[in-house]
């Protein structure tokens, strides 16, 4: 059964030389006829499907459409044109800690997290241990943010994000902060969660991490679909070029 | 539909967290906290009494009352639509990362005015006590403009949200805007000691109607009729309507411009 449906997907960008930010300027260049905008093509034409239970990556050199890709599967954008089906919950693991205000305290944080995040309340509630233990902060829960590291930051980020067992699980290049130890640990929860059968889709330049987690793997090249194929295939003709 | 009130449900606590957490930064290192709320509108009530009422001559019975009656429903609004105008690109970081529908951001600020608003009914209330004010039963009513308000604020808060991320210019335009319309209000004149034909195009206002409800209630002890009821609701929701139009409309673009 597929989870994901992508449909003639095309996404389009107006690249504006320089931002058109106010009344003044916009009536001025209307009137010049200078409201050229430069086409950009960040996606053309993609036609996936996902399956559920698959565990899928997306490979490709910067620039090629990946991150606007888990962006539209996600919501955050929509596509110029083409159609994308989502069935399940998704956790999107883009950025970690998006809506995390540095002013407040890391519980106040998670709570807050949480909700940007869609949880309830209760849910929060029950979970908030589970949340300390796991990013193993729990001396520095009552310290406002702006004094952690980064690391520290993207550890509170994942285990909230990956506290519900959601039916799709998107990682975008964050297993790359963190020390080792607990870049370990993000892939043991990634694992437990494929386990109980969510889908996953790695964006990843780590082409070993890629090899060892997925199943089927996307090549992106500036925004149109190289190859799709098993891990190994894609992977080897990757390394290649 | 259905799936939109889900979704709506599903972020509830999102809503309820930002104007907690609007209401923690607003006073954030004030030692008198929340009580700046209600001494605010205090303070603006004698400066305004001072001028208007013993420079200017203005007569209007119970003035204090009258001014503050006016203002505090006046300011909600000005308040609310200010914030939420600034509240789509102020999220800018927010948006671009997680997947939130957008109209929460407009809909908190209106409801953390809301809130600031009830706070500032407490002076309302100390000046009734103050003043040895005979308050009638009708204020139980106050509830009732308040709402009207709300809605009416939430669609010009769309629209205005929506407008700004493409044309900042409208934050500027719209705070002198706001301060016009204050002064085309009655608030600290009488309707009465407008020349008459200045009182016909009162009919455009829809903040008199609100205001003149709220006064109704909360000093003069008339129930509003018919007409009135249905004038401030039809000024509510086709603010609503034109807002939630505008901003499904525009709402996909957003991220291209913040």
């Amino acid at each position: 059964m597929s989870i994901i449906e992508i449909d003639h997907v095309s996404m389009h960008f107006n690249m504006s030389k320089e931002k058109v930010g106010s009344l003044k300027e916009y009536m001025i260049k209307f009137l010049k006829r200078q409201l050229m905008f430069e086409d950009f093509t960040a996606l053309d034409n993609i036609t996936l499907t996902i399956e559920s239970g698959d565990v899928f990556g997306i490979v490709g050199l910067n620039g090629s459409g990946k991150s606007t890709l888990l962006k539209i599967i996600s919501g955050i954008l929509k596509p110029t044109t083409g159609t994308v089906r989502v069935v399940g919950s998704i956790a999107p693991l883009i950025e970690l800690g998006a809506g995390f205000d540095l002013d407040l305290t890391a519980r106040e944080n998670i709570f807050l997290n949480g909700s940007v995040l869609g949880f309830s309340r209760e849910l929060m509630r029950e979970k908030f241990e589970e949340i300390v233990d796991f990013s193993e902060l729990r001396e520095f829960i009552d310290v406002p943010m702006k004094n952690f590291s980064s690391g520290m930051i993207a550890r509170i980020g994942f285990a909230i994000a990956t506290i519900t067992r959601p039916e799709i699980l998107i990682v975008d290049e964050i297993l790359a902060v963190g020390d080792f130890h607990f870049q370990k640990k993000c892939e043991e929860r990634i694992s437990q969660l494929m386990a109980g059968g969510t889908t996953v889709i790695i964006v990843s330049h780590t082409l070993a991490q890629i090899r060892r987690l997925c199943r089927h793997v996307m090549w992106l090249e500036k925004g149109k679909v190289r190859m799709i194929g098993t891990t190994k295939e894609v992977c080897d003709a990757y390394e290649q070029e | 539909m259905k799936p939109r009130l889900e979704v709506f449900l599903r972020y509830r606590y999102l809503l309820q967290d930002l104007i907690v957490k609007d209401i923690k930064v607003k006073y954030r290192r004030s030692v008198l906290g929340l009580l700046w709320s209600i001494l605010n509108p205090l303070f603006m009530m004698l400066v305004i009494t001072a001028v208007f009422e013993r420079i200017f001559k203005i007569k209007v019975e119970n003035f204090p009352i009258y001014y503050l009656t006016g203002s505090s429903i006046f300011n909600f609004f000005s308040e609310g639509t200010q914030l939420a105008m600034g509240s789509v690109f102020g999220a800018s970081s927010l948006i671009k990362k997680v997947y939130i529908p957008k109209y929460i951001f407009p809909l908190e600020k209106v409801m953390f005015a809301f809130v600031n608003f009830m706070f500032s009914l407490v002076a309302v209330i100390i000046m009734f006590v103050v003043l040895r004010f005979p308050v009638p039963w009708t204020v139980v009513l106050f509830v009732i403009p308040a709402i009207y308000v709300l809605v009416f604020s939430i669609g010009v808060g769309l629209i205005l949200s929506a407008m700004s991320v493409f044309f900042r210019d409208i934050v500027h335009l719209y705070s002198v805007l706001v301060v016009a319309w204050q002064y085309l209000t009655p608030i600290m004149y009488s309707y009465d000691s407008l020349p008459e034909a200045v009182q016909l195009f009162m009919c455009f206002n829809p903040m008199y109607y609100f205001v003149l409800y709220f006064r109704d209630v909360t000093m003069y002890g008339i129930v509003p009729g018919f007409d009135l009821n249905i004038t401030c609701m039809a000024f509510a929701l086709c603010s609503l309507l034109a807002g939630l139009l505008v901003f499904k409309k525009k709402q996909d673009k957003f991220i291209l411009f913040i």
